[in-house]
């Protein structure tokens, strides 16, 4: 490898390297303070004790199957809020007296608290996988929608008439233009839709105690293991860290460059 | 103005107006003019004249309007094959890269994926994009992405090609240079041509014939034939000619944009009151 080479790889490898020493700096002082007494350690957990957590969660708390069962409800919820979000959004900047209609409602939903809806869930669904499934798809459908509707709606006229300069019909104006134009601000939604999904399926199994790593948390909170917490808490970060990097894959599958 | 002779586009008394919150407006009124085949035709006018409306009528975009265009002899009511337009904003597609925006028509027909590939290659050559083809429009500067789109429109080979002012966003040295390319695959490919433009020395440089058009309501002001020698370049600005028929241009322009800015101004006032 050239010396300019080297120098190029360093300066792309920069950002990611910061980050980690920031993370490890902030642990390492979060643990002398801890250490010092200046934190009280039975509201903060010292992250070497964390690290141990981890293998405790591992080998007593089948953290890795409640890893996947919280994965698949998230996934699960994605796929239909991306299937649903997206076709609502479309069909809703079709129609605009659809859209004109339900468009305020969708809003006030984004930003509502639905997780406190989970008895009405509990109700219709059972205490299962599927409550906390529908609870993640609905909190996470509004700003699939909106962002849908925007994404389209936002698509340059110059690359409309493009298109009808060239006398698409309209299936291949909207395959053609219209969707792809709009595709990284569908994709900004179905970010967010899946962060919303994912605060809410973790919240709901916390909240009914079933399931995955939210069941676990609340679990392992209420017999006051704040390491094993933390260490569960982990686990859902890296849920959602796999989810993003899956998306930011698609994306860059369907639309090569913005 | 009726018969279509030899010509392959007519514009026969077209008149477009527009409901506006102060009133009715005529943008274009009783335009006719006829482009011939190989022929390259400007139209030229202040702002305000018409211009753009005029591109939108010609391409089909725009439906409601009076009087009749026809292509070969064939009278249009929206977009058409024959007609292919290059528009004055950024218009390649950003998700594709060079090839697949210029590949774009030819995959609308059902061409193969090689031989569109191939068909493209040959008309990102001819804009001079060599080398390019795997870039996207986002790397590429503007002078180049609108190349990109000329070499789209001219891969589904229009019989006639109708631009829009399309280097209006760039410096006048690159619009120069650009108005060289244009000229060298208009006459290479014997090419059709008209160009919407309000730019006196790109009208002169590549122009046929001059349209001149007058400030609103736009209407046809005069003709102006062109007869400066062919193969051209840029080069011929700095003939004595080129100078004689810019000032020529201007003349005609110059009362008119006068008008125009004068209705800007009283249009402001009328807005915002007369100043303190």
């Amino acid at each position: 490898m050239s010396q300019a080479a080297s120098r190029t790889s360093i300066a792309a490898s920069a950002p990611r390297a910061t980050g980690l020493m920031t993370l490890l700096v902030a642990l390492l002082l979060t643990e002398l303070l801890i250490q010092a007494g200046l934190i009280n350690r039975f509201i903060v957990p010292p992250p070497s004790e964390v690290a141990k957590a981890f293998y405790r969660i591992v080998a007593q708390e089948h953290v890795f199957r409640r890893f996947l069962s919280t994965a698949a409800e998230c996934f699960a919820a994605g796929v239909m809020l991306t299937l649903a979000g997206v076709s609502a959004g479309l069909l809703m900047q079709r129609f605009t007296l659809l859209q004109r209609a339900v468009e305020t409602w969708v809003a006030s939903i984004a930003a509502a608290p639905l997780v406190i809806m989970y008895p009405l869930f509990l109700v219709i669904f059972g205490r299962n996988a599927l409550t906390i499934i529908m609870m993640g798809f609905i909190s996470g459908l509004p700003p699939a929608i909106l962002k849908t509707i925007e994404g389209i709606s936002a698509t340059r006229k110059v690359l409309i008439n493009v298109g009808r300069s060239f006398n698409l019909t309209a299936t291949q104006q909207f395959w053609k233009i219209l969707f792809p134009a709009a595709l990284p601000t569908i994709f900004v939604g179905v970010r967010l839709g899946l962060v919303f999904a994912l605060i809410n399926v973790v919240g709901t199994e916390f909240l009914i105690s079933y399931g995955g790593l939210g069941a676990l948390i609340a679990d392992l909170a209420e017999r006051y293991d704040l390491a094993g917490t933390y260490a569960a808490i982990c686990f859902v970060i890296l849920v959602s860290v796999l989810f993003f990097l899956a998306l930011e894959k698609i994306e860059r599958w369907l639309r090569p460059v913005d | 103005m009726n018969a279509s002779g030899d010509a392959i586009l007519v514009a026969d008394r077209i008149a477009v107006r527009f409901d506006t919150a102060e009133g009715p407006i005529t943008a274009v009124d009783d335009v006719s003019f006829k482009v011939r085949p190989g022929e390259f035709l400007s139209l030229i006018g202040p702002s305000g004249c018409g211009k753009s409306t005029l591109f939108n009528v010609i391409g089909g975009l725009l439906s409601q309007h009076d009087g009749i265009v026809s292509v070969a002899g064939e009278t249009i009511s929206g977009p058409h094959k024959s007609i292919g337009m290059v528009f004055q904003e950024e218009s390649t597609f950003p998700w594709r890269n060079v090839t697949d925006n210029v590949a774009f028509p030819l995959e609308l027909v059902g061409m193969p994926r090689d031989k569109r590939i191939e068909r493209a290659r040959r008309f990102i050559s001819l804009v001079g994009l060599d080398g390019f083809e795997n870039r996207y429009p986002g790397e590429l500067s503007g002078g180049m992405r609108q190349r990109v789109a000329l070499a789209r429109t001219l891969a589904s080979e229009p019989k006639i090609l109708l631009m829009d002012e399309p280097f209006a966003a760039l410096d006048e040295q690159t619009r120069l240079l650009l108005g060289d390319k244009v000229l060298q695959i208009q006459q290479q490919l014997k090419q059709t041509t008209l160009l919407i433009t309000h730019n006196i020395t790109e009208a002169v440089q590549m122009s046929d014939r001059i349209l001149v058009m007058t400030y609103r309501p736009g209407r046809v002001k005069r003709i102006v034939d062109i007869d400066l020698p062919r193969p051209r370049s840029s080069a011929v600005v700095t003939s004595e000619a080129f100078g004689r028929y810019v000032a020529e241009i201007w003349n005609d322009l110059r009362e008119e944009a006068s008008r125009g800015m004068r209705d800007e101004e009283s249009q402001v006032l009328h807005h915002h009151g007369s100043a303190p």
